[in-house]
Order: structure tokens, then sequence, then C-alpha cells
């Protein structure tokens, strides 16, 4: 088609038809797109705005560097390292006397206190006296404490005298500043976060594990009823998944714990004496039973989903073929189900890293995840590091989204 | 799930134990649900079987707990039960109080999310759509980041989200907000906070309704002269209204249901019924609660068959044989 312009199909107003095409279809591109415009403004302003914002608060926190602008013009005019001078405390005593002025010694003092722990009573008392100080200041200031000669304290304070900073991650993966003032990692009794983290993943991974032990015979004796039978059955499965979560917690307590349904009964059987029972709820195990409770119907769904598509003369075939009950299954049916299980594991998995009622509910002390731990430093004020350690929990969350998107696709999730 | 003619003695015995772990599951799932309403009518405060309850002994049964759900909160719980006293417990008495709100943020935020959910899924199930990968990641989001991370954010950023007091804005929309002008502590906020948690579940159910959809209906109706505003409500509305409802009735519940964002966003002007479970949780928990929990049972089990009788009407409307 070399002479294409002279040969060139038209539209019946004289428009070339490639043209015409390509306008048709800007057109309707236009519109799809026109329509999903409204639902995403909202959900960009009302979800993607406020998790930014949450991540800028992450790096962001101005309690020292608010009330001490006579340090920052130190920090500014000295290279990092340099030995605080007679300039440096004068700057000190007059911020700490501002300090005093405003109110504010203590909002200072717990920014410092982030990295070098037991700072708040030294900012505290010394501001209280920054006025009566003379001259010369460093003398001055060791005499209050000798801890204000300390490198910790001032490299603490030079990160902080700028409102933005990367201190919070350092601390939400327990590094501490050292005396000498490098970061260091934290003793192995001090690394709360990142063992909690750890225990995070570890107790979701089991709750995954137990939820597919579980789904997975349920699932297979669904997708093989006849349907009159299985969609009564799956009743059953529907019926927790819209039953109240807090429903669902309150009546677990009300079967686990010490004078509950199950210690009656094993009570009453003599199973156990009157003082030995057993401690179910408030605990780990308690977390792990309601959250495998609750988790459940997630991952029977996309299960039984596969497992209906599985035509049952495969496993007929590799019987006529001589293959034992158990080879069927492990060599022909288990691997069609695959694709449930992942999608199954992946959403239970997910869904669990980021649990947040249950723990609060029935954790007590040992059963407390990540959730937990940000929602203790909101309810403490801790802002930047409760952000901080909610980006990291949302960070690890979009790694496995993204995870399923590609083995799964987002838009093959199915609800009931 | 018939055993095969040759299964051999051992595949029997395996097949029946199998059966036996399968009722155990079943039991485990719906057990605990169930549990709860024989223990609302305990006589005694206790959370167990009462030895009276289990001899099926009238006295051992009670709607005292019932009864302390109506009163609690209520001025004058001991007058005599007639109108005046009921038109008290409507207007202060907790329980009912928490309902109202419950009832009145979740319609909000369900008539939110169905409507723009179902405006971009239609888009969205456009085969023409442009990035609709990205653009469905961002629109399930909110449904996979976790609860705790959704309100840390909504409660920073509600509490910058005020409107200047006398400003033009302010006579429009600060009737619905608080008192300082601010989402935070509103019901605004409350209500779009569920209603971005229960769009995901709105455009999943729709565009899975939209992906059986038949579009030459569509041509056909143009064809035949509609313009494409009667085509939507005429021919498109009607085949897709069962997944648009089952879709707002997943919004309702998520709404109905949450408490965290409530937690971080809300004031104590809008104490909901999850709200206030929590509260009696995390307090004393009395087998109020239980009562508590009996209702909202019987409701999930209505919303289940609605549902369910939704699902086979939109598989018989879309010409698949009930399933």
């Amino acid at each position: 088609m070399a002479d294409a312009p002279a040969t060139e199909l038209k539209t019946s107003d004289g428009r070339p038809l490639r043209a015409a095409l390509a306008a048709a279809q800007s057109r309707a591109r236009r519109r799809a797109f026109l329509l999903v415009v409204p639902l995403l403004a909202f959900v960009i302003l009302t979800f993607v705005v406020p998790i930014g914002y949450m991540l800028k608060r992450s790096f962001e926190h101005d309690g020292f560097s608010a009330s001490a602008p006579s340090l920052a013009v130190w920090f500014a005019a000295n290279p990092k390292g340099a030995a605080p001078d007679e300039a440096a405390y004068a700057a000190l005593v007059s911020d700490l006397a501002k300090m005093q002025v405003d109110k504010t010694p203590g909002q200072a003092g717990t920014r410092i206190n982030y990295t070098v722990p037991g700072t708040i009573s030294l900012f505290k008392s010394a501001a209280r006296k920054a006025k009566d100080l003379t001259p010369p200041f460093k003398e001055a200031m060791l005499e209050l404490d000798a801890k204000w000669a300390e490198p910790a304290i001032w490299m603490a304070m030079r990160e902080a005298s700028s409102s933005y900073t990367t201190d919070f991650y350092r601390v939400a993966a327990d590094q501490k500043r050292g005396p000498d003032g490098s970061w260091q990692r934290g003793a192995d009794n001090e690394r709360i976060y990142l063992f909690l983290f750890f225990k995070t993943f570890l107790l979701s991974g089991a709750v995954t594990l137990i939820c597919l032990l579980l789904a997975f015979p349920i699932a297979h004796l669904l997708a093989t009823l006849p349907v009159s039978k299985s969609s009564l059955l799956m009743i059953l499965v529907l019926l927790p998944f819209w039953t109240s979560l807090l429903v669902r917690t309150s009546a677990w307590i009300a079967i686990l714990q010490e004078q509950g349904i199950i210690n009656d009964l094993m009570y009453s059987t003599g199973l156990i004496a009157d003082d030995s029972r057993v401690r179910m709820i408030y605990n780990q195990t308690g977390t792990v039973i309601v959250m495998t409770h609750i988790l459940l119907p997630f991952m029977v769904l996309p299960l039984f989903s596969v497992m209906r598509t599985i035509p049952p003369s495969y496993a007929r075939a590799a019987r006529s073929l001589g293959a034992t009950s158990w080879t069927t299954f492990r060599r022909v049916y288990l691997p069609q189900t695959l694709p449930g299980i992942a999608a199954g594991s992946l959403l239970v998995f997910i869904l669990a890293v980021g649990y947040y009622i249950t723990p609060a509910l029935v954790g007590g002390a040992d059963g407390q995840l990540i959730s937990n731990m940000i929602q203790f430093h909101m309810a403490k004020s801790n802002w930047s590091l409760a952000a901080a350690l909610a980006a990291m929990l949302l960070l690890a969350v979009m790694v496995l989204y993204w995870l399923y998107d590609r083995l799964i696709g987002i838009d093959r999730l199915k609800l009931g | 799930m018939a055993l095969p003619t040759y299964a051999s003695p051992l595949e029997k015995a395996w097949h029946y134990t199998y059966i036996a772990i399968c009722a155990a599951i079943f039991f485990f799932l719906i057990a605990p649900i169930v549990v709860v309403i024989p223990l609302s009518f305990n006589a005694e405060p206790y959370f167990s079987f009462t030895q009276k309850m289990l001899s099926f002994d009238p006295t051992g049964y009670s709607l005292r707990w019932y009864d302390t759900m109506l009163t609690l909160g209520h001025g004058a719980p001991d007058g005599p039960r007639d109108s005046s006293w009921w038109e008290k417990a409507w207007e202060t008495s907790t329980w009912i109080k928490a309902a109202k709100n419950s009832l009145w943020i979740g319609l909000w935020a369900t008539i939110l999310a169905t409507v723009l959910g179902t405006l971009a899924a239609l888009g969205l199930s456009r085969p023409e759509m442009p990035y609709r990968r990205l653009i469905m990641a961002i629109l399930i989001s909110p449904m996979i980041v976790p609860i705790i991370i959704v309100a840390v954010g909504m409660s920073f950023f509600y509490a910058k989200a005020c409107v200047a007091p006398g400003s033009a804005l302010s006579y429009v929309v600060g009737p619905f907000l608080s008192s300082k002008g601010c989402l935070a502590n509103s019901y605004l906020g409350v209500i779009i906070a569920h209603a971005t948690l229960g769009i995901p579940f709105v455009i999943i159910t729709v565009t899975a309704t939209l992906s059986g959809f038949d579009q030459s209906l569509v041509r056909a109706s143009a064809s035949l002269g509609a313009n494409p505003r009667t085509t939507f409500f005429k021919v498109i509305m009607p085949l897709i209204l069962p997944g648009i409802i089952s879709g707002a009735l997943f919004a309702f519940v998520t709404s109905f249901d949450e408490v965290v964002a409530v937690l971080f966003i809300a004031g104590p002007e809008q104490q909901t019924i999850p709200r206030q479970m929590w509260n009696g949780i995390r307090e004393q928990i009395s087998p109020a609660i239980l009562a508590v929990a009996t209702i909202l049972v019987t409701f999930s089990v209505c919303l289940l068959v609605a549902v369910e009788l939704l699902r086979r009407r939109s598989e018989r409307l879309r010409g698949l044989s009930p399933s």
C-alpha cells in the first residue's frame, strides 16, 4: 500500500476513515474516563491524600526546631562533627530560656528523647535555671549536668534543629544514638519494633496456614457436592462473613474465657479442676483462634471458586490409569487448586498483617501486633513515630498487594 | 460427593473421616455465632450456660439483658413503661442513640459509595478504558491497606481539613462539620471515611455483574433511537440492579461494622453501635453485649438472605443457570 493516500477509505462525509476511527476511539476513551473521574477524585482526596499526609508526618517533627532558633543558626554555621564551643552553649542557653518562657521544654526534650533516651528531665531542669546562668555558658551548663557535653546529645540536637528528619525511621528500625553520637543497633532486648514486625508476620503466617488447612476440605466438599446441597452449606460460610466482627469477637470471649463455655464444659466433665482452668483468651492463643475464625471465609471463597472449575473426570482418569487416591490427589488435583491457594493465602495474609480490632480486644499482653503499637503511639501523641511505623507496615502491604495483582489480578477478586 | 463403587475399605473409612472433619470445621465456623443467641437470654450475669438453662428451667432464662440494653443511659429507667417512657428511651437510651447514628451514617455512606462506585464501574468495564489496571488498583486499595493506617492518615488530615468560620464555604458545609468547622469529630467526616471504605466492595460487585453484560444490548438500544440516558435507565440499570444492590449492602455492612476509623476521627457525638460494643468489651463485658450481638446476628441473617436472592435473580437475568 505505497500509494495509501490515494486509495484511503473515506467516511460518507469525506473524512479519512482512519482519522474518524481514531477520533471516535479517543472520544470513547474520554467518556469511559469521565465516568471514573468523580470516584477517582473522591478516593484521592479522602484516602490517598490523607495517607500522603501521614507519610509527610513520618519525616516531620518540629518539637525541637520550633523552639531552638539560635542553635539552628549555630548548627548551620558549623560543620557536622564540630565540637560545641562557647558560642554554641550561649545559643543553647538562650534557646532554653526561650523554651521556659514559651513552656515548650517538654516538647523539645521529647523530640531529643526519641533518639537519646532520658533527656526530657534534662531539658526541663536546664530550662528552669537557664535565665539565671551567667557566662561562660559552657562551664555553667556542664555544672548543671555533665551530660550536656555528650556528643550524642549534640548530634541529636543538630538532627532535630531541622523539622525534617529520618530519625523516626531509624527509631522504628530499633536504632539509637551511641555515646559517641553515631547510630547503633539497639541491644537485643530493646529491639521491640523489628521484633513486633517479625511477630506480626509470623502470627499472620500461622493464621494463613491454619486457614488454608481448614478451608481446603470444606471448599472441596462445597465444590463437589450437588448445587442444591452446596448452596445450603455455603450459607454456613457466608453467615460469619456477614456477621459483625465485634459480635464474633464477643462470642469468642464468651466461649474461651476462664469462666466461659469450654472451661465450664471441661470442668463439669471432670477434665480439669476448678483452679486449673485453661487460659485461652487475652493472649496469643486467643488472637490466633479468633483471627482464624474471622479470616476463614476469605480463604474458602477463592479456593471454592477455583475448585468448582476443576472437572472431576481428571481424577477419574488418574484412577483408571492406576494411580492410588493419594497420588491422584497429590499429582492431579492439588496442582490444579494452586491458583486458589495462592489467591486465598495472599488475601488472608494481607488482611492478617494489618489486623487491629481482634488483637486489641482479645490479645492481652502478648497477642498485640504492629497495628496495636501504632495505635499506642498515636494515643501517646508520638505522631511521627506512629506514622513511621505505619509507613513501614504500608510498604510491606503494598509489596504483597503488588504481588497479588501480578499473580492473580485485582479484577479477579470476588466476594461471595 | 458420592463414593465410587471401586473404593477400597480404607478409602471408605477415609471418606467418612473426611465428612466428619468437614462437619467439625463447619461447626467451628457457625457455633460461635449461634451460641450467643441462647446466652443472651441468661438470667444470671454469666457468659456460660447455667444448670437451670441446661435443664430448660424457664427461670434460667430472662429478658433482663435486653432490658439493660434499653435502659442504659435512660434518664428514668424505673418509671412505668408508658408512652412517655418509650419516648424518653427513644431520645436518650445509649444503644438506641448509637443505632440511630449507625443507620444514619451507614445510609449516607452507602448512597455516596454506591452512586460514585457504580459510575466508575461502568467506566472501568468499557473496553476503551485507559490505565484500567492502575485505577482499579487505587480504587480497591482502601480494602487492602490496613485500617489502622487509613485511620491514622485520616485523623491527621481531618484535624487540618477545616473551613474558616464565616467563609462562604462554611455556610454550605458548616452544619455538617464539627463545632470548630473541621472534618474531625463530625458526621460528614465519618460518612466520607465509611464511603471510602465501602467503595471497593461496590466496584468489585458491580464490575463482576457488568462482566456478564451483553454490550450488544446497548447497541441495539441505540439503533432503536434511545439516547445514552434512556439506554442506561431502561436497559443497563434493570440488568445490573441486583449487582448494584448487593454492592450497596456490602458497603452498608462495612460502615455498620466499622469501628477503628470511628475511634480515630469521630467525636463523642458520633457514637455508633460498634463503638459502643467496643467500649463494652473493653471496660466490663456484660451479657448485654450478647443481647446486642443477637440482634445484629438476626440483622446479618436478613442481609445474607437478601444478597443470596439478589445473586440468583442476577444470574437469572443474565441467562446463567442458577448455581
